[in-house]
């Protein structure tokens, strides 16, 4: 019967209603929704239980079945009015614009490397540097060859931040602490009665969530690949459960796109994902997008933030420091780490930076692999930089 | 959560209350009407919604801001079916123990004494009785499970963790539990299941795809205004109607934290418990407590010219 009634709401002319479906959820695929097999079968079923030929009916149960997210809502309104269309338009399936791939991967020529880095890069052959890690763990982001950056992806992916540890309300068996009854008593009960040692407890510790607020505007589009690597080991490698957006013109969670374990295959999803690398950033705008959105309804709360930026704030300072005071009351401690602090002579003096640092707790380095490494610690809460 | 108005819904209940699937509503304007019976106005999507987690047993995923009335779409459910209400309240941490089921362990003690005392000596037969029904606490899932035609709500879902959503998974596709001393119990008739997030975390994709997915939005002008009015009869129609324009303006305006329709109704609740028939600018500012949950939003409207906003008629 559910052929029936979509054929009269979607199809025009003698086309089988399931394949009208199946097109139609083709179409949402291609804009981006994750509607699979399973969800069309869903939406068969919910037209099946439905008026036929409502066009209401039909939207609301391809919206109810096919979508999983609010950022989906918008796309589907789109492809539905497309294939579905307004009067006259025939079934024909929208070809959505694919979203536009970029590469991660940072451009060679980059802004310009400063100091040092710059003889070492053309003296030294890659391959000796390719056998030295302990040279790479120093070098700036922005100043490494092709082969360097080889390295240094396989040297991101072996270390991962853990999050700092927190007490929960949860007991957990333990050596040590207080008397479990429960556990002591099932003891007893396993022994027939008999008297037991008492069996202890005492509270569990997790560690506390980490958000990653990766900056991937222009001015930093030589660290922004190295970045996103260190949010996918900390993403896998660490056992605290972690969330990473990117910021540039817009914000954008990439949590699920760093979900694949290969850092390829992630790195492209996230580059598929974003919209606006190299754009410039309206950090305290999109850090207030963030709160509204996510942090300030948990995410943020008691959560270990870091924000890896150079605090380059193009608008007012000002918002953005009124957003900080605000993550910095929500977060249990607040990161910034800064590729640019190393720099010789480097001052926050960039308006948004130095908007930001009174409500942040910890402010650290970013541009090589040893400060990577040093930010680890720092999420871990071992030292306050 | 939010108390719905029961006054008319006990005579409104439901025949058969909750019993055989005759009950269930016909068509989604059918469950609309249900529910604003029991004072919940829905649109046409949540009524689709509802109607197809009635008619296709699938659980409802509700998201949207604060105070949209994702909770109170179980209670009213729970209501217009004339049905139970379970309610599961997830938290960082919560596992099967403290949703499913537990054994009573000082009471299987007990019972092990009092055998021992009576001289009982049969030990198969007093394990059996150990690992039986009377010992078991059932939890808001199992109650779910085993209570004929209810509403189970699991909210805020989004603050359990990963574990807990892969468990609920086999529960909320399959509608039954496995007990190893027990075997595998199945509901008999599966609870109407209404799943609430406020997206602090992304909900796994392999749970909402057993769910039917709703984004509740801040109601219209006139969806909020009906609202109020039927969840504030001690306002007059003038306040409501005043109460309304005034929290869509707040809403337009850059808040921390936009009302919603739950602060709307608290807002019309104090103006009325006030006494007040009509609002101005100097009840509004008093009463701001009730709507506005921050320092800074409160700074901010005290700064907008109230006034003005309740001159201006909502569309």
């Amino acid at each position: 019967m559910s052929r029936d009634r979509a054929r009269e709401t979607g199809a025009r002319g003698a086309v089988d209603a399931s394949a009208v479906l199946v097109g139609f959820a083709r179409a949402l695929r291609a804009a981006g929704i994750d509607a699979g097999p399973d969800r069309v079968q869903a939406l068969i079923g919910a037209l099946a239980a439905l008026r036929p030929g409502v066009r209401s009916d039909v939207y609301w149960s391809g919206r109810l079945t096919l979508c999983g997210s609010r950022d989906d809502l918008e796309r589907y309104d789109r492809v539905f009015a497309a294939y579905f269309g307004g009067a006259g338009t025939g079934g024909r399936a929208v070809r959505a614009a694919p979203a536009t791939r970029l590469r991660v991967t940072v451009r060679e020529a980059g802004p310009v490397p400063r100091g040092g880095g710059e003889g070492e890069r053309d003296g030294v052959p890659a391959a000796v540097l390719a056998s030295s890690a302990e040279v790479l763990r120093h070098r700036d982001f922005a100043g490494l060859t092709e082969a360097e950056r080889g390295q240094l992806r396989r040297l991101l992916a072996a270390f991962a931040p853990r999050g700092e540890l927190r007490r929960t309300a949860r007991l957990r068996p333990a050596r040590r602490g207080a008397v479990d009854p429960r556990r002591t008593v099932r003891e007893m009960l396993r022994r027939g009665g008999e008297p037991a040692p008492p069996l202890r407890r005492a509270r569990a510790a997790r560690p506390r969530r980490l958000v990653l607020l990766v900056d991937v505007s222009g001015s930093m589009a030589a660290y922004a690949d190295a970045l996103l690597r260190f949010a996918h080991a900390a993403a896998h490698g660490g056992r605290a459960p972690t969330e990473v957006f990117t910021i540039g013109t817009r914000l954008t969670r990439v949590t699920r796109e760093l979900a694949h374990r290969d850092p390829g295959t992630a790195l492209a999803a996230v580059a598929a994902a974003v919209p606006d690398w190299r754009g410039g950033t309206r950090l305290g705008e999109l850090l207030r997008d963030f709160l509204d959105r996510w942090g300030q309804r948990g995410m943020a709360r008691g959560a270990v933030v870091v924000v890896l930026s150079d605090g380059w704030e193009r608008g007012d300072p000002e918002p953005l420091a009124a957003q900080m005071r605000r993550l910095h009351r929500l977060a249990h401690r607040v990161i910034w780490a800064n590729p640019r602090k190393a720099r010789p002579g480097y001052a926050p003096v960039a308006a948004g930076m130095a908007a930001a640092l009174p409500s942040v707790d910890a402010f650290v380095e970013g541009h090589s692999l040893a400060a990577l490494e040093r930010l680890a610690a720092v999420v871990r809460g071992a030292d306050h930089a | 959560m939010r108390p719905i108005a029961r006054q008319e819904q006990e005579e409104g209940r439901v025949a058969g209350g909750g019993g055989a699937g005759s009950v269930w509503p016909a068509g989604p304007d059918d469950v609309r009407a249900r529910l604003e019976e029991s004072g919940y106005l829905v649109d046409d999507g949540l009524a689709v919604a509802c109607f197809l987690a009635l008619r296709l047993r699938r659980p409802v995923f509700c998201e949207g801001d604060a105070g949209v009335g994702k909770t109170a779409l179980a209670s009213a459910l729970a209501t217009a079916l004339g049905a139970p209400l379970i309610r599961l309240q997830c938290y960082e941490g919560i596992d099967a123990s403290q949703a499913l089921y537990d054994w009573d362990f000082p009471r299987q003690l007990l019972h092990l004494r009092a055998a021992e005392a009576a001289g009982i000596t049969d030990a198969d037969r007093l394990e059996g009785e150990l690992y039986g029904r009377r010992f078991l606490i059932a939890r808001p899932l199992l109650r779910a499970l085993e209570t004929r035609s209810c509403v189970l709500l699991v909210d805020e879902i989004d603050r359990a963790d990963d574990e807990f959503e892969a468990f609920l998974l086999e529960l909320l596709s399959e509608y039954t539990v496995t007990i190893p001393e027990l075997g595998t119990l199945r509901a008999q008739s599966p609870p109407v299941v209404v799943l609430t997030s406020n997206r602090t975390r992304e909900v796994h994709d392999a749970l909402k795809r057993r769910c039917l997915y709703h984004w509740f939005d801040h109601p219209g002008f006139a969806r909020e205004l009906a609202i109020v009015r039927r969840r504030v009869p001690a306002a007059s129609a003038r306040l409501a109607e005043q109460v309304t324009t005034l929290v869509q303006a707040l809403r337009a305006q850059e808040l921390v934290k936009p009302p919603g329709v739950a602060e709307t109704i608290d807002w019309a609740e104090a103006m009325a418990a006030l006494g007040a028939t009509e609002a101005d600018a100097e009840l509004a500012v008093a009463t701001l407590g009730s709507v506005l949950k921050y320092r800074e939003d409160l700074e901010r409207a005290r700064g907008l010219d109230l006034t003005a906003l309740l001159a201006v008629r909502g569309t």
